[in-house]
């Protein structure tokens, strides 16, 4: 009840807090994943050719 | 000059082209959100009926759209995959994958936002609704069946055969409000015009637009990852400078 008058009361912070900032938020959470595999994915590579020119 | 596209479907070529080209897709996509984003909310005039609450739709309409068009292309390089057996296709559908379902989830969750004050309900059983809620699934369906199988090559078949049946739901979504009675609204923009103000179209549009760019970008850079994991025993990603430093 109290988050319905609250929402009429401030409709615009409600629009940017309930959604684009949700929505920029999963956008951030995304691209901190996409550079975190690319990282982790060029370190095995890495480790993996090491571990070939030592044998 | 005639260029040989042909030769960018090898994922040696490609990896190199897509690394060129992320940043032209990232920058006007981020450049774009913040102009839609200024339209929308300092130009755009209050919705008459709706209030301030229709400005949802400047990020809800665009993700909504992008969650059906991005289904539609992965389960299209899903099937080229699994017809032509080209590797970069099946590669290009597990990275298009996650990009779709987080814009299916936003477009549900602004939708749940704009319901609340509109309809008064977070959410209802509505043919819209449940609908794309279905493909969220379907998209979530196609990244844990891929993700369970061990051998890449069987993944992207299996996968792509979850895709391709599960395309038939996009239709179903763009005409649930015409074919049944539901609660979600009718398009607003049709190909005979639109009665919304101009400033509320540009800003639609302009975070469309973003949102496009966005979606290329990250699908490079996460094919790019998939790319390096998959084709790691072969010599020309060891030669490659990252790989070397």
């Amino acid at each position: 009840m109290s988050l319905d008058i609250w929402m009429r009361e401030n409709p615009l912070a409600y629009v940017w807090l309930g959604s684009y900032a949700v929505a920029m938020l999963v956008f951030a959470i995304e691209i901190a994943m996409v550079v975190h595999k690319r990282k982790i994915t060029l370190q095995q590579v890495r480790l993996m050719q090491e571990a070939g020119d030592e044998e | 000059m005639a260029i040989n596209w042909f030769k960018y479907s090898a994922p040696t070529t490609f990896y190199g082209l897509a690394g060129k080209l992320i940043p032209w897709f990232a920058i006007p996509a981020a450049v774009l959100f913040a102009v839609g984003l200024y339209i929308g909310f300092a130009v755009a005039p209050m919705d008459a009926q709706q209030g301030e609450f229709y400005r949802i739709i400047f990020i809800h309409v665009p993700s909504s759209i992008l969650s059906m068009f991005l289904y539609l292309i992965m389960a299209g390089y899903a099937a080229m995959g699994l017809i032509f057996n080209t590797r970069l296709s099946s590669m290009m559908a597990t990275a298009m994958a996650p990009t779709g379902a987080l814009f299916a989830f936003i477009a549900l969750w602004t939708g749940a936002l704009w319901g609340k004050p509109m309809w008064g309900a977070w959410w209802v059983w509505d043919a819209r609704l449940t609908s794309e809620l279905i493909l969220l699934f379907l998209y979530l369906g196609f990244i844990a069946l891929h993700a369970s199988i061990d051998d890449p090559r069987r993944a992207d078949r299996a996968a792509a055969l979850l895709a391709i049946v599960g395309s038939v739901n996009v239709p179903i979504i763009y005409f649930s409000v015409k074919w049944w009675n539901t609660l979600h609204q009718g398009s607003t923009i049709k190909f005979t015009g639109t009665t919304m103000h101009v400033a509320m179209q540009q800003a639609m549009f302009t975070v469309l637009v973003a949102c496009w760019l966005y979606a290329i970008a990250i699908t490079l850079t996460r094919v790019r990852s998939i790319i390096l994991e998959r084709e790691r025993h072969t010599k020309w990603i060891t030669e490659l400078p990252e790989v070397k430093q």
